[in-house]
C-alpha cells in the first residue's frame, strides 16, 4: 500500500510548482534575479540604516583615500613632467618652432616664413631667436694675477625682440631678479638662474656657473670672438632649461656683435589662437614648402623624448602605489564584510532558513560594498576635481625642474573609478559568498 | 497524479533515518521513523532532551538532509530536490517558527515579515499590505516600526509567527516556540497557533513541556530516536 503511495506521484507535475524559484526557465531565471536584487537592495538598505555611523564613516574614509591614492599619486607623479611639458610651450617653444635643419647654421629665407606665418589667421604672436654660442665671464676685475683663471660660463645668447619674445613667451613674469629688457637696452642681458652660482649651486669642469653674480653686476659677453661689457638687467628662472642656460639680448645689438647682414634667424616661435590644431598650422607651413628650408615642430613634437620617457615610468610607478591601496581597500572592505557576515552568521541561516536565496544575500553584501565604494570614489571625485585639482593648478607645486600639476583626466579617472569598483565589489561578494555556502542549519544552530 | 491517500496527508514520512559522526562514532538520532500528518492537523512532537525531536523537525522542515528514507510534502518527494529547489519550498511552502525567534536584528517587525514575501516577488506595497495584515493577526499591528530588541520575548515570537502565516504556508513548522517565554506569554503564543489551526492550518511543533503539547490534535513521543507513542487527542488549553 505504501509502495503504491510513493508509486502514485508524480514527481515532475509537482516540482513544477517551484518553478520560477529555481531557475528551470529563462525567463524564471531573470525574474529570479531580478527578485533577488531587489530584496538584497531592501536588505543592505535596512543594514546601512542601522550600522555604526562611525564604522560607516570609517570604511568610506578609507576608501575615499584609497581613490586620492589611485588618482592623486599618479597625477601628481605624472603633473611633475606634465608641467615641464606645459611649461616648455609657454615658456620656449609656443605651439609651433621652426628651427634650422640638421646641416644648417639659421632658417633660410627666415623672413619669408615669418611673413607667411604672420598672415595665417591661427598665428596670434611669433617670435624671432638669433642664437650664437657664447662665454660669459664675472669677476674679472678681482682677479689678482694674469694667470689666474676666469670665472667664467659657456652658454647660447638669443638676440631677441623683448616684446615679441614676451608676447609669445612671457617670460618677463619668470624674473627673480631686476627687470626685463627694453627695445633699446643696449649692452645689457638677462642671464638664466642655471648660469648662476646662488641659483644652480654647481661646479663641475662640464658645467660652470658664475659666483657672486646678479641683477646690476657688470660682466662680459664674448661672442664670436669679439668682446663687450655688458650689464645683468634681469635674471630669469622659467624651470625651462632651454631658457634658464640662456643669455637674452636684443636682437639688433646681436646681430652686430656676429656680424650677421641678413635677417635669417635660428628660432622662430609661435602661438595659435586657443584651439587651433598645431598638426593643421605645420601642414599648411610644410605645403608652403617651408620644411625644405626649416625644421618645422609642434611643442609635443619638440619635448625631449626623456621627458615622455619619464612621464611613462612616473605614470607606472604612480600604477604601482594606487595598486598597493587598492589591494589595501579591498582587503579592508573584505575584512569589513567578511567580519560582518560571520557575526551575522546565524541571521543568514535564518535567512537561508526562511527561503530567501543565496544570491539574494549575496546581494546585500556586495550592494554594501558598493555603498561605501561609491560614497568613497563621490567624495573623492568632489574632493579631486572641486577642490585639489583647481588648487593645484593656481598654487602649483614647487619642484625643482618644474611647476607640478595635477593630472587627472575623465578617462583616467573613470579607468581608476571602475578599478575600484570592481575590487569593492569583489571583496564584499567573496566573504559573503564563504559565510552563505555554509550549512544552513549549522549557520542557524551556530555549529 | 495522486492517490486518495496523499490528498489527505500533508506530510508522509517513510523509514527516515538521521545519524551524525561523533567522536565515538555514529550517533543515530532518528531510527527508521515514519508517520504522516494530515491536512489541517495540529501535530505535536514531544519527547525528552536528545530524544531526536528537533532533528525530526529539520529534516521535515528541509533545513537538514537525512541519510535514508524519504519525506513527502503535499506529495513532493523532497529528497531529490536540489538545494535551490528546497529554498524555493522553503519559501513557498513552509513557514518555520525558531526558538529564539530568529529576526533579523536590522528589520523591523514589519521588515522581518515582509522578507520572505518580497523574495516571493511581491511588490513592496502588497508585501506590506500581506505583512501587516499578518501582524495584525497576531495582535501586533502596534508594533509595525518596532526592532527586535524594541520588542518583548513574547511579541517577538509572535513577529516570528507572523513572518511564518504571512505567505500562507501549507505547513508551519514550530520548534519549542515557547521555550524561551514564561506562562502567561507561552499561553498567548499557543493561542495564536490554535487560532491558526481553527483556520485549517497545518501545525507542526515540537515541544518538551506536556501541557503545551496537548493542546495539539495528535502527540508523537519521541524516545532514542524512534517513535514511542502516538497519542490523539482534541483538546485546548
Amino acid at each position: 500500500m505504501r509502495a503504491s503511495f510513493m508509486d502514485s506521484i508524480n514527481l515532475k507535475d509537482d516540482r513544477a510548482r517551484l518553478i520560477g524559484h529555481n531557475g528551470t526557465t529563462r525567463h524564471s531565471w531573470f525574474r529570479e534575479l531580478k527578485t533577488s536584487l531587489r530584496v538584497g537592495f531592501f536588505l543592505a538598505l535596512r543594514d546601512l540604516r542601522r550600522a555604526n555611523i562611525w564604522t560607516t564613516i570609517l570604511i568610506i574614509f578609507v576608501m575615499f583615500i584609497t581613490f586620492l591614492n589611485l588618482v592623486v599619486i599618479g597625477g601628481i607623479l605624472v603633473g611633475l613632467i606634465e608641467g615641464s611639458v606645459v611649461a616648455i610651450n609657454t615658456r620656449y617653444s609656443g605651439d609651433l618652432i621652426v628651427s634650422p635643419l640638421r646641416n644648417k647654421t639659421y632658417i633660410e629665407n627666415s623672413q619669408d616664413l615669418v611673413k607667411f606665418a604672420r598672415g595665417m589667421p591661427w598665428v596670434t604672436a611669433l617670435t624671432t631667436r638669433y642664437i650664437q654660442g657664447a662665454k660669459i665671464e664675472a669677476n674679472y676685475k678681482t682677479k689678482l694675477r694674469e694667470t689666474d683663471i676666469t670665472d667664467s660660463a659657456g652658454s647660447l645668447v638669443a638676440g631677441i625682440d623683448p616684446i615679441a619674445e614676451d608676447g609669445v613667451t612671457g617670460i618677463s613674469h619668470k624674473l627673480i631678479e631686476g627687470e626685463y629688457l627694453n627695445a633699446d637696452d643696449f649692452d645689457k642681458i638677462l642671464i638664466g638662474a642655471d648660469l648662476l652660482f646662488k641659483y644652480t649651486p654647481i661646479d663641475t669642469p662640464s658645467f660652470r656657473t658664475l659666483e657672486h653674480v646678479g641683477a646690476g653686476t657688470k660682466v662680459r659677453l664674448i661672442v664670436n670672438g669679439t668682446t663687450r661689457e655688458v650689464t645683468i638687467k634681469g635674471v630669469l628662472k622659467s624651470k625651462v632649461g632651454e631658457v634658464d642656460q640662456r643669455i637674452f639680448m636684443i636682437d639688433t645689438q646681436l646681430r652686430q656683435l656676429i656680424g650677421r647682414s641678413d635677417y635669417n634667424v635660428d628660432e622662430i616661435a609661435m602661438r595659435l589662437k586657443a584651439g587651433t590644431d598645431p598638426i593643421l598650422v605645420k601642414r599648411i607651413l610644410t605645403e608652403a614648402g617651408f620644411a625644405r628650408v626649416a625644421k618645422l615642430q609642434t611643442s609635443e613634437e619638440a619635448q625631449p623624448k626623456f621627458l615622455n620617457d619619464i612621464k611613462l615610468t612616473f605614470e607606472l610607478l604612480g600604477n604601482v602605489i594606487g595598486t598597493i591601496g587598492l589591494a589595501v581597500a579591498s582587503i579592508t572592505i573584505f575584512i569589513v564584510i567578511f567580519v560582518n557576515a560571520i557575526t551575522r552568521r546565524k541571521f543568514i541561516g535564518i535567512m537561508k532558513g526562511i527561503g530567501i536565496t543565496a544570491t539574494a544575500i549575496q546581494f546585500s553584501y556586495i550592494l554594501q560594498a558598493m555603498f561605501y565604494g561609491i560614497l568613497g570614489i563621490g567624495l573623492g571625485s568632489a574632493f579631486v576635481f572641486g577642490f585639489l585639482q583647481p588648487f593645484i593648478a593656481a598654487h602649483p607645486i614647487n619642484f625643482p625642474f618644474s611647476d607640478g600639476i595635477l593630472v587627472a583626466t575623465l578617462g583616467g579617472t573613470l579607468w581608476r573609478v571602475g578599478l575600484l569598483l570592481g575590487a569593492t565589489i569583489i571583496a564584499g561578494y567573496i566573504p559573503a559568498r564563504i559565510v552563505v555556502r555554509q550549512n544552513t542549519l549549522d549557520a542557524i544552530l551556530g555549529r | 497524479m495522486r492517490s486518495w491517500d496523499d490528498n489527505k496527508n500533508m506530510i508522509k514520512v517513510h523509514n527516515l533515518i538521521k545519524s551524525y559522526q561523533s567522536g565515538a562514532g555514529e550517533l543515530v538520532v532518528l531510527k527508521n521513523i515514519g508517520f504522516s500528518v494530515r491536512r489541517g492537523e495540529f501535530l505535536a512532537i514531544t519527547g525528552r532532551s536528545g530524544s531526536g525531536k528537533s532533528t525530526l523537525l529539520y529534516q521535515l522542515g528541509l533545513l537538514d538532509f537525512p541519510n535514508s528514507g524519504k519525506i513527502f510534502i503535499d506529495g513532493l518527494e523532497t529528497s531529490t530536490l536540489s538545494g535551490q529547489e528546497r529554498t524555493a519550498m522553503r519559501l513557498l511552502e513552509l513557514g518555520y517558527i525558531f526558538q529564539d525567534y530568529a529576526l533579523l536584528p536590522s528589520l523591523s517587525a514589519l521588515e522581518n515579515v515582509m522578507i520572505p514575501l518580497l523574495m516571493q516577488g511581491m511588490s513592496p506595497k502588497d508585501a506590506k499590505i500581506k505583512a501587516m495584515r499578518a501582524l495584525d493577526r497576531v495582535g501586533l499591528g502596534d508594533k509595525l516600526v518596532n526592532l527586535p530588541s524594541q520588542l518583548s520575548g513574547g511579541q517577538q515570537q509572535r513577529v516570528s509567527i507572523a513572518r511564518a502565516i504571512g505567505h500562507d504556508p501549507k505547513i508551519i513548522f514550530a520548534d519549542e516556540p515557547t521555550a524561551n517565554l514564561d506562562s502567561e506569554t507561552s499561553k498567548v503564543v499557543l493561542d495564536a497557533f490554535l487560532d491558526l489551526h481553527r483556520q485549517g492550518q497545518t501545525i507542526v511543533m515540537v515541544t518538551h513541556e506536556p501541557e503545551y503539547a496537548a493542546v495539539a490534535d495528535r502527540v508523537i513521543t519521541l524516545s532514542d530516536g524512534v517513535i514511542h507513542t502516538v497519542e490523539e487527542r482534541r483538546a485546548g488549553l
